[in-house]
């Protein structure tokens, strides 16, 4: 069996020490340093760009969640005749405010307190914190108050930065009486004309209602895609131009999706338009094929031993796959969807499409009221004329953020807890 | 004439081998029912294609109660494909066809009404790298019974486990961390780990592909001293291409050669004096 | 039914199998050439010879112990089956019995300073035929084990008969001279030990066949017809030979 019929060549006996080695050695320790600080380099730059991003946003944007505000002395007893302050607590306060009219008592203060233009230093809807106080506490319109309201847009930025000159000298006449609050408006208010008032609970709610639809319907298809195309289909060519396809459709620009969407959905199917039913299904579209990709990964990553052991035992396909496969390629299949979300979460060009763009002044109720998403709203507020939008642009890009890092870290909790060790 | 073989009295040749001297043809092999004891599984003219490749040709064999049977063969001579049979395990590679009959207790295994899920359940397999589930030592046991419906409390189950792992010769080492995952045990434990997960679920025989292949030489003892314990409880079927393990653990062993069965008989014969040049090329390590 | 001629796999088990085989020849060859050695000094009553063969007994000796250790190493290595360990256990066996071949030379060799000159005692006459079919008996049962010729074996078998044959005719030969010549009784006696220790050459050479028949087919071999013994016609109840 190993009789050597031909002698073999002799070869001359390596020369580890000698110099053309050495010159190798230093070679490949060159070229492994290099590639190290190329690395990593290439992870310092992509650091940079974050952290870029993140310094504009947030110096913007945080100024965004505040407001500058005058304080305004309210005289009760005098300006509502001696209302008391039983008759706004219980289910008749909201119809005796209306009837008692805050908004001209305020405006009333106003006018006596800095002059017949006044009300053109405050924020129009800004009566309402007056209305808010005093459902929070009747007692107050036994009392003489001072109560902080927001300023107007103009002064407001003029305030924060450079504005209009006449918006200039009037922050420079009330300088000792300005002062800066929290703007808990921006996190509870939906969409306005005025900058003063908008805030993102509208979108921010929208958001979340068409997220839920979304997962919702593209979790169990994709996931039962994945399960069927990995362990029932048979192989052959009708499964492989399936499988194609599905791979070919995470790739598609999402604007398509929303030409879908309008086609189907809103024209074929009568959907209320900008509704987040609709939006949910097209982003649902969208995401269910990365579902299915990073799915049929996670599947295919399970070793084949598991699927023995279980079919050794007797344990039926159905077992095998819901009570071995899917737990163990649960990780996998998670961080899919996450990545699938996120990417739905940021999406505008669809949702635009299908009419997602309304002006939406109240959050909505229901899946098939008008709503907005808050990507859709930064676009919008983006393109307001009025200066005060661009703080507010950028808080809400800082909301949108910090929505995508809760999600994450929802995502890692909730693999690192199913995740099982081998 | 019918005497029941048992490997300590091996000094004696019990003419038990009807085709004594006789030259073997190529497509059938002899069979040995007489002096076997009770037949648990009876092949006949068992062939397997993969596609057009033909993988075993025609093999007949009996598996009795009382006997552990060893298969040894060079690579590629069909012996684990043959094994996967018994089990139907070969129905879940697509191109596999398999000819002939295969009976358990008399029941054709291959028949419309035998159910394949509960057939797995009375043929158990030991698999070559051990298998546990990612999961508790208890659960890895518990999950056979709980799905064929075996038990009907928690005490049961837990009376199944404790069983189970005693005649698997584990109870002793995990008894007081039944929750631990069963993958963090040593190769050897996890290998007696799927042998009483196989054990649970109370089968009739019970098919090992070459058990001992991924262990070391005490784990591999441990484990061929369970199989000797074993033995006539179940019908016990191992794949190995260690002849000494087949000569140590088996009472009839089977030579395949290229998908046919060359020899079949009394180990202490097959390994003493075979019958077929190819066996006695093949163990007396001439082979190739 | 010879070996399979393929060699095996790992060329060392053909190796130590090799040299096994041939310490075997060596021991037979020595064995024999002891018997040769020590009739020719039994005829010529030459001393130095016989003692040269009482001294190469220890040769002999030390060899069985070389082969022994040397197949207990080969089966505890190379883990023979079938064939291989039924030519190994019959290894074992046969070099214990040709060392006790040996033995009986260097004793026939002993005993050549007692036996004054082998003209006196006719009876010996058949001596040297008796020892030369002794010898070829020893020779063709190694041949057989060297060929693995289970045929040849029955042969050696067979033929044991006349050793025996020889060794009753020398038996009664020997009791009627030493009955006419008592004061030659003990040189008679001397006589008759080494015409045993012939037949019992003879009677060992057929376990050195029965071996290699067994490790050539697996089966021992057939019980042969044995023909008359020495203790046939004697009147007296079976005292053993």
């Amino acid at each position: 069996m190993n009789s050597a019929a031909t002698p073999v060549k002799k070869r001359t006996p390596t020369d580890w020490q000698g110099a053309e080695m050495q010159k190798r050695i230093r070679k490949r320790y060159g070229a492994e340093r290099r590639f190290k600080f190329i690395g990593l380099g290439a992870v310092l730059i992509s650091a940079a760009f974050l952290a870029f991003l993140l310094f504009v946003m947030v110096g913007n944007g945080l100024r965004g969640f505040t407001q500058t505000e005058l304080p305004v002395e309210l005289d009760f007893p005098a300006m509502t005749g001696g209302a008391s302050p039983s008759q706004f607590e219980g289910q008749n306060a909201k119809a005796n405010l209306r009837t008692l009219g805050v908004q001209d008592i305020v405006e009333a203060s106003i006018q006596i307190q800095y002059g017949e233009e006044g009300t053109n230093l405050f924020s129009t809807g800004g009566w309402q914190r007056v209305r808010k106080e005093i459902l929070k506490n009747p007692d107050i319109v036994e009392t003489k108050a001072t109560i902080y309201l927001p300023v107007q847009s103009d002064i407001d930025v003029a305030y924060k930065g450079t504005g209009s000159d006449s918006a200039e000298a009037k922050v420079a006449e009330l300088s000792d009486s300005l002062s800066t609050g929290f703007n808990w408006n921006f996190l509870f208010n939906s969409d306005a004309t005025d900058p003063m008032q908008v805030g993102i609970w509208g979108a921010l709610k929208g958001s979340l209602i068409t997220m839920f639809i979304t997962l919702i319907i593209a979790f169990p298809i994709g996931v039962l895609s994945a399960l069927y195309m990995e362990e029932y289909a048979p192989k052959n060519r009708f499964t492989d131009l399936i499988e194609v396809s599905i791979n070919n459709l995470a790739a598609v620009p999402s604007i398509i999706f929303g030409l879908l969407g309008l086609a189907v959905f809103l024209n074929i199917f009568g959907l209320p338009r900008s509704a987040a039913l609709v939006g949910g299904l097209t982003l649902a579209l969208m995401t269910m094929p990365v579902i299915v990709i990073s799915g049929r990964n996670a599947v295919k990553a399970v070793p084949p031993s598991i699927r023995e052991a279980a079919l050794g035992i007797g344990a039926s396909k159905m077992q095998v796959v819901f009570h071995h496969v899917l737990p163990l390629a649960l990780p996998g299949i998670l961080t899919g969807t996450i990545i699938g979300m996120a990417r739905a979460l940021g999406e505008t060009a669809p949702l635009l499409m299908i009419g997602m763009r309304a002006f939406i002044a109240t959050p909505p109720s229901g899946i098939t009221e008008p709503a907005t998403v808050l990507p859709v709203q930064i676009f919008l507020w983006s393109d307001e004329v009025n200066r005060g939008f661009v703080e507010k642009t950028s808080a809400a890009i800082i909301i949108l953020l910090l929505f995508l890092l809760t999600m994450n870290a929802l995502a890692i909790y909730l693999r690192n807890r199913f995740e099982t060790r081998w | 004439m019918t005497e029941l073989l048992d490997c300590s009295s091996s000094i004696e040749y019990p003419n038990a081998r009807p085709n004594e001297g006789s030259t073997m043809t190529e497509t059938t092999a002899t069979t040995i029912s007489a002096g076997d004891g009770p037949l648990k599984m009876t092949t006949r003219n068992v062939n397997v294609f993969y596609g057009e490749k033909q993988a075993i040709k025609d093999v007949s064999i009996d598996v009795a109660l009382d006997n552990v049977t060893a298969f040894i063969g060079p690579s590629g001579c069909g012996k684990s494909t043959f094994l996967r049979c018994l089990n139907r395990m070969n129905d879940t590679i697509p191109i596999a066809r398999v000819t002939g009959k295969i009976t358990l207790e008399g029941e054709d295994i291959y028949a419309p009404q035998m159910d394949v899920v509960q057939l797995r359940a009375r043929v158990g397999m030991v698999f070559q790298k051990p298998n546990p589930f990612p999961k508790s030592i208890y659960d890895n046991i518990a999950y056979g019974p709980r799905i064929h419906g075996l038990a009907n409390s928690k005490d049961e189950l837990d009376h199944i486990v404790e069983s189970s792992l005693q005649r698997a010769g584990l109870w002793g080492e995990v008894q007081d961390r039944l929750q631990d995952s069963g993958t963090a045990l040593s190769g050897g434990q996890q290998q007696r780990l799927c042998i009483a997960r196989a054990i649970a679920v109370d089968p009739e025989v019970i098919l090992m592909d070459e058990p001992c292949s991924a262990l070391d030489p005490i784990a591999t003892a441990k484990i061929e001293e369970l199989i000797h314990e074993l033995r006539g409880k179940y019908a016990i079927v191992i794949v190995t291409h260690n002849m000494q393990q087949a000569a140590r653990v088996s009472q009839r062993t089977a030579f395949f050669h290229l998908g046919t069965l060359v020899e079949y008989g009394v180990t202490s014969d097959i390994f003493t004096n075979p019958t077929e040049e190819k066996t006695r090329d093949y163990i007396t390590g001439r082979y190739g | 039914m010879t070996n399979s001629s393929m060699e095996h796999t790992v060329k060392a088990f053909d190796t130590d199998i090799n040299e096994l085989r041939g310490m075997v020849a060596e021991i037979g060859g020595r064995s024999e050439q002891a018997i040769a050695k020590a009739m020719r000094a039994l005829e010529k009553h030459d001393l130095k010879l016989a003692a040269e063969v009482v001294a190469e007994d220890k040769i002999i000796d030390d060899l069985e112990k070389r082969i022994d250790e040397l197949t207990i190493q080969t089966i505890a290595l190379r883990a023979p089956m079938a064939d291989d360990l039924r030519e190994l256990i019959a290894t074992f066996k046969i070099s214990g019995v040709v060392e006790r071949i040996g033995d009986y030379a260097k004793n026939i060799a002993k005993r050549v300073p007692v036996i004054a000159s082998t003209h006196k005692l006719r009876p010996a006459s058949l001596l040297p035929s008796m020892s030369n079919v002794a010898s070829e008996l020893v020779r063709d049962s190694l041949e057989a084990f060297a060929r693995r010729d289970a045929d040849l074996a029955v042969d050696v078998c067979d033929r044991d008969q006349i050793v025996d044959d020889f060794y009753t005719s020398i038996f009664r030969s020997v009791v009627t001279f030493m009955i006419e010549n008592p004061k030659d009784i003990g040189e008679a006696a001397h006589l008759l030990f080494i015409a045993k220790n012939l037949e019992r050459i003879g009677d060992h050479a057929t376990n050195v066949a029965e071996m290699v028949y067994f490790a050539a087919k697996g089966e021992p071999m057939p019980e042969r017809d044995r023909g008359n013994s020495p203790t046939d016609f004697v009147d007296e109840p079976e005292d053993g030979s």
